[in-house]
């Protein structure tokens, strides 16, 4: 075996990413430290990483007390849910027909979805609050929701994907009798989940860390979705209790992150593959 | 010959197979309408009717709350252009994503490729990069602000140390846009790091060993004549992705700034949203998201047109 130098270029590659992963991991070390530091010690040291005095439970309590941190994880969740059960539910069945069935509209539809990748929800914003305003919907899960049933790209995503899929199988199945829904369900579904999983952290991802749209539709913690409920926790903290903001950044940040951890594979994968969109 | 007499002879069954072939596709089309009907239904209701209808209010001069507006041509166009905070939102956002996109893009890739090349520890360091996407990007600015903060934050601290007074960064209107720069680039960094990577593998390995053959020695000539080249089409696909995100920068600046110090923040999104949604000027906010949405699919075209014409190695 070669022996390695200690400065040689692998040691330096080695050097330079841990220092990179450092200053990357930095915020969150000082996000678990701050979170368990006494007010008092927050204004004095700030370059002390181990508190003298734990205070993470009274910073905790302080987050749970305040605003009601239990609701606003629920309702992330169910805001989620309900988008992501919605987006798979209208996409799958038009992108198998404009995979494998004879769809004269096929083209057009892809013209849409191309044109629906271009438009943000920035851009239809002002329309779609503008009604949902007229019909007196706003602060409700129904709005936090809605604009978000159709994703153009999850039709793109799954149209990429079962243009790969084989003819032979859906041919057996339609001899077998299946009429084309039954089709969709017991046979497209169940072998489409590596899409299925990587939609679903793209989804997830994006309208779990969302501030744009519940910003414009929620005016009171009861339906706010955890970015929004941060932003009120910081109005009524007047943002200077960082012990208890640490707190509640931390209780905010974790589901997803520990997701993240938990399954990381498929979180890159699924990022991967939804980022390539173009 | 023999064609002309089978099928002569069978007229009838040929064209009672045609005519259940002819009805079979058309019960088969009418299931593809159906199965597609919901998406084709929201596409419209959700996507092109707002659109039409940010065109349409952007020449009105409507405003939430009351109920009569009138048409009145491009005057919101012609406001926007002497409108002293558009105007310097467009050039801080413009200044925010000259400065983000080049260090995400640039950052990413090299940090890409190290972990590429680096067989210690490759899972580690690809999820420690990888934290910032799976963060909620408005807690990560709260703790940004706890770091930054110019008298109990730990950067000024740590440059008081070496004998450095550390700025007020997100407080004062020189710093301001460098510090939210600063947050985006930690997250866009992550972001473009795993779409570089997912490029890294695609890359066939025996073309280095062809280009080692060919004299390619060292690492950054194996680097200069494959890695680079093939990857064209990501790095403009990462490049087009920055900009835009770096375009549609909002969440720090709502968390961190609201567009202050004295308007050094405000940006393009921020502008609309107070606009918009806050002083409910809907028309005039109208004319300022269809600018908006010029921009995106101006960026987006360039992207088609170059990868058409340019990066194609495969």
């Amino acid at each position: 075996m070669r022996r390695i130098p200690l400065f040689s270029m692998r040691n330096l590659r080695l050097a330079v990413l841990s220092a990179g992963a450092l200053l990357f991991l930095a915020p969150y070390i000082w996000m678990i430290s701050t979170a368990a530091k006494s007010r008092e010690e927050i204004f004095s040291s700030s370059l002390t990483l181990l508190p003298q005095h734990w205070a993470l439970w009274e910073n905790l309590a302080k987050a749970f007390s305040r605003v009601p941190m239990g609701q606003l994880l629920l309702n992330g969740l169910i805001v989620c849910a309900l988008i992501f059960f919605f987006q798979v539910v209208i996409a799958i069945p038009c992108a198998y027909a404009m995979a494998k069935l004879k769809f004269r509209a096929a083209q057009t539809m892809m013209t849409l979805v191309m044109l629906g990748l271009l438009i943000p929800i920035h851009a239809t914003a002002l329309p779609i609050y503008v009604a949902l305003n007229k019909v007196g919907m706003l602060n409700s899960y129904f709005a936090l929701s809605a604009p978000f049933f159709i994703s153009v790209f999850g039709i793109f995503l799954f149209l990429q994907f079962f243009r790969a899929m084989p003819d032979d199988l859906i041919a057996a199945a339609r001899l077998d009798g299946m009429s084309e829904l039954a089709i969709v369900n017991r046979v497209i579904v169940p072998n489409a989940w590596p899409a299925v999983t990587a939609f679903a952290i793209f989804s997830v991802v994006a309208h779990w860390n969302d501030l744009f749209w519940p910003l414009i539709v929620i005016t009171g913690t009861e339906r706010a979705t955890p970015p929004l409920g941060l932003l009120f926790f910081r109005a009524a903290e007047a943002g200077d209790d960082y012990g208890a903001l640490m707190a509640a950044t931390l209780i905010i940040t974790l589901p997803l992150v520990a997701a993240f951890l938990l399954a990381q594979r498929r979180f890159i994968e699924g990022i991967t593959l939804t980022g390539l969109k173009g | 010959m023999r064609e002309i007499a089978t099928t002569s002879l069978l007229p009838d069954n040929r064209s009672v197979a045609r005519q259940a072939a002819i009805r079979a596709a058309k019960r088969e089309e009418r299931v593809a309408w159906q199965l597609a009907a919901p998406a084709i239904t929201l596409i419209i209701v959700l996507i092109l009717l707002p659109t039409l209808a940010v065109f349409i209010f952007s020449l009105t001069n409507y405003e939430l709350g009351y109920d009569d507006f009138q048409f009145i041509g491009l005057d919101n166009y012609i406001e926007l252009f002497g409108d002293r905070t558009f105007l310097i939102s467009l050039k801080n956002t413009a200044i925010y994503t000259a400065i983000v996109t080049p260090f995400s893009v640039f950052i990413g890739l090299g940090v890409a490729l190290l972990i590429e090349g680096e067989t210690r520890g490759r899972a580690f360091f690809r999820t420690v990069y990888f934290l910032p996407v799976a963060s909620l990007l408005v807690a990560m600015a709260t703790v940004f602000q706890y770091l930054l903060h110019p008298t109990i934050g730990p950067v000024n601290a740590m440059l008081s140390m070496v004998g450095i007074a550390g700025p007020n960064w997100l407080g004062s209107s020189s710093t301001v846009l460098l510090s939210l720069a600063i947050i985006g680039i930690w997250q866009s960094v992550s972001f473009n790091m795993v779409l570089f990577l997912a490029g890294l593998t695609a890359i066939p390995r025996d073309l280095y060993a062809a280009a080692e053959v060919d004299g390619a020695k060292s690492s950054w000539e194996r680097f200069r004549l494959v890695t680079w080249p093939m990857l064209g089409p990501t790095t403009l696909f990462v490049t087009t992705i920055s900009v835009i995100n770096a375009v549609k920068v909002f969440e720090t600046v709502k968390t961190l700034t609201e567009g202050g110090p004295n308007k050094s923040s405000e940006v393009l999104l921020w502008t609309i949203y107070q606009e918009g949604f806050v002083f409910l000027r809907v028309g005039y906010a109208s004319a300022m998201t269809v600018i908006f949405l010029a921009f995106l699919i101006v960026l987006m075209l360039v992207q088609y047109r170059v990868l058409d014409k340019r990066v194609h190695y495969t």
